[in-house]
């Protein structure tokens, strides 16, 4: 059973601070939705209002078509996984995933059960009788999920559970999420300032900046498409190269540019005579490419393994960073030397700067 | 010891070291061992001393088992020991998770100011006060009177009035150990416990309390103490039924003139609250070590 969540116009002011103005968005029941931003974007404040742990000043939640104004977090269908897991330190793992049940009433005999249930579902069979502080962070992190997955959720809260793990390991808690998810077929909210992490993962993301909703899309049209300047410069690395927009014409917009006139795919407020900005992508710039010619000093070229990172200098004096795969490193430009880059229109995107 | 020298240098720590055996043989086991030595014996006139009788014997000791009146009193200051610490506990634990969890910062300060002040004042003039308040004509009384809860002046004095003026005398007691053990305790898991259905007694039995069992250990221990060895507060608002152990203690030494039956007197007291205090400890699971922290 899984729940679809809307938030309707909702608005959180602390005082004299505001937190969140004015987001709406709608996640389908058995989504996995992500909601990504930097740290006091307000995007925890919104998993809280989901949760129950504090109402909002404005809006309504609607979890399931039905508003959940005045209820508690005990009377929601949802279940959240902590930032810092929470799980109870004095209780056996069993008793930690039966804890919801034993709250609700239920037997003994059928908590157990069910904890078994859960325990081999997160592959966690064995360590029933252990104490939490006696496990690794990834098996916690499995307690923390089978405890919240025991009450039946419709709606899964997940506020950053991941990032108190090493990177192997949460790259592979990702798709141990992901498939978790598609299993139990509930809704899933996942809070991250993690970009990588809600693209791998999520079915659609929201990108919020300063207590505003930036958009809400596939990681693909995050990334292919970003609506706003905030959004280009926050999901990925990208190349930001600022000028007046002179022309726009079926969908190319052609932009004048301390390094010449550049064209790209015309975006959000992208008008003739207006300032804006385009924005390439690593990849999508190709040392020695002749289509939108640039120029650019070479300061250094990181090896990452599959790919190499080469950071430069544009003319004007702009950040350049290229990605160039392992496999053509040959052709990769030399450090402390010029080189010419290019890149196709399809893959830049022009925004006003609005 | 070595970690003692590594911080203090030699010198220093030699005096540390000096001053802890000092103490504690100076201040704690040569009064324990003389009040043992005075309890064995029997009490005589001086020019018996070391003479023919001055021997070692239980007769002190089996004097409080022989006589009914102060073996009651000996028990019943024990259990209402129990009792003061009890609704100490009772009274403090609310206040105290209040101040650990959903307590302001400002909240906070004026709370702790609040409890704390009143033990600037010395013990006999906080205990004098709540003579004066629960006296037979005082303030309590009259206001009750005036709302018209009672129709006569009740006498608060005796078993009650001790136990209001011992439950005062050491909130702080209480409150503080349980304080830090609950302030501890992460913000999540209460939220966590709410999210997953529980009740607020269920997330006070099974999550705070458990994780708060070593600081309310602390606090019964002390309060159970303080309360077996007060005088003041018996002494003031007692009447001749609320009798304390510690009272007749008193008596023996100060107007029996029996030094040795009222060492053998106190003797008993701190090794049954000894008792008392190992078993409560074993009870909550807790170590001597989580109670010193």
């Amino acid at each position: 059973m899984s729940h679809s969540v809307e938030l309707a116009d909702i608005g959180m002011t602390f005082g004299t601070t505001r937190a969140v103005s004015d987001v709406s968005f709608k996640v389908e029941a058995g989504e996995f939705f992500s909601i990504l931003g930097p740290s006091g974007c307000g995007k925890t404040t919104i998993l809280r209002m989901i949760a129950g742990f504090i109402d909002p000043t404005e809006g309504r939640v609607l979890i399931g078509d039905r508003d959940m104004k005045g209820l508690g977090p005990n009377q929601r269908p949802t279940a959240m996984i902590f930032q810092s897991l929470a799980l109870f330190p004095l209780m056996s793992v069993r008793d930690n995933i039966a804890f919801g049940l034993e709250a609700r009433g239920v037997g003994r005999a059928e908590r157990r059960a069910k904890a078994d249930d859960l325990l081999r579902l997160t592959a966690l069979e064995g360590y029933g009788d252990r104490m939490p502080g006696e496990l690794s962070g990834g098996q916690r992190q499995r307690v923390a999920i089978a405890r919240a997955l025991a009450v039946e959720p419709g709606v899964l809260l997940l506020d950053e559970p991941l990032s108190a793990l090493d990177l192997k390991l949460r790259q592979h808690m990702r798709a141990e999420l992901r498939a978790l998810q598609k299993r139990t077929g509930v809704t899933f909210i996942y809070i991250t300032h993690d970009q990588s992490e809600a693209l791998a993962m999520s079915d659609r993301v929201a990108v919020m900046s300063a207590g505003l909703l930036q958009q809400v899309a596939t990681p693909r049209a995050l990334y292919d498409n970003p609506a706003t300047p905030f959004v280009a410069r926050f999901v990925g690395e990208t190349n930001a190269i600022p000028g007046r927009i002179t022309d726009v014409r079926a969908g190319t917009a052609r932009i004048e540019t301390e390094l010449g006139p550049l064209l790209g795919r015309a975006g959000q407020g992208a008008a003739a005579g207006v300032q804006g900005t385009i924005y390439v992508r690593p990849e999508a710039l190709m040392p020695g490419g002749t289509e939108n010619p640039l120029q650019a000093q070479i300061e250094r070229v990181d090896f990452e393994g599959s790919f190499a990172l080469v950071h430069g200098l544009f003319d004007s004096g702009a950040a350049l960073t290229a990605s160039v795969p392992s496999t053509r490193l040959a052709d990769a430009p030399v450090p402390g030397h010029r080189a010419a880059f290019g890149f196709q229109s399809a893959h830049a995107v022009v925004l006003g700067d609005g | 010891m070595g970690d003692l020298k590594n911080r203090f240098g030699p010198g220093l720590s030699t005096i540390f070291l000096i001053l802890v055996l000092f103490w504690l043989a100076v201040m704690v086991l040569a009064p324990n061992l003389m009040m043992i030595d005075y309890a064995l014996r029997p009490n005589l006139p001086p020019a018996a001393l070391g003479g023919p009788d001055d021997t070692y014997s239980l007769s002190n000791i089996l004097y409080l088992a022989g006589e009914p009146t102060h073996r009651a009193i000996f028990f019943k200051t024990i259990w209402a020991s129990g009792l003061v610490a009890a609704v100490t506990f009772l009274v403090c634990y609310p206040i105290a998770f209040w101040m650990a969890q959903r307590a302001t910062t400002g909240q906070l300060a004026i709370a702790l100011m609040l409890i704390i002040i009143p033990f600037f004042i010395n013990e006999v003039l906080r205990t004098l006060a709540w003579f004066i308040i629960l006296a037979y004509r005082g303030p309590l009384n009259a206001v009750l009177m005036n709302i018209g809860l009672i129709d006569a002046p009740i006498r608060w004095q005796g078993n009650g009035g001790v136990l209001a003026a011992m439950v005062y005398a050491y909130i702080l007691f209480m409150l503080l150990p349980i304080y830090n053990a609950i302030e501890s305790l992460e913000k999540a898991q209460i939220e966590a416990a709410r999210d997953l259905g529980a009740s607020p007694w269920r997330i006070h039995t099974r999550v705070v309390i458990p994780h708060a069992k070593a600081g309310i250990a602390t606090g019964f221990v002390f309060t159970f103490m303080l309360a077996a060895g007060s005088y003041v507060a018996p002494a003031l608002l007692g009447s001749p039924g609320s009798r304390w152990f510690t009272e007749i203690i008193y008596n023996w030494f100060f107007e029996g003139g029996d030094w040795n039956r009222g060492a053998a007197y106190a003797l008993v007291l701190l090794v049954l609250c000894l008792a008392v205090v190992l078993i409560t400890l074993r009870l909550f699971r807790v170590n001597l070590t989580d109670v010193a922290k």
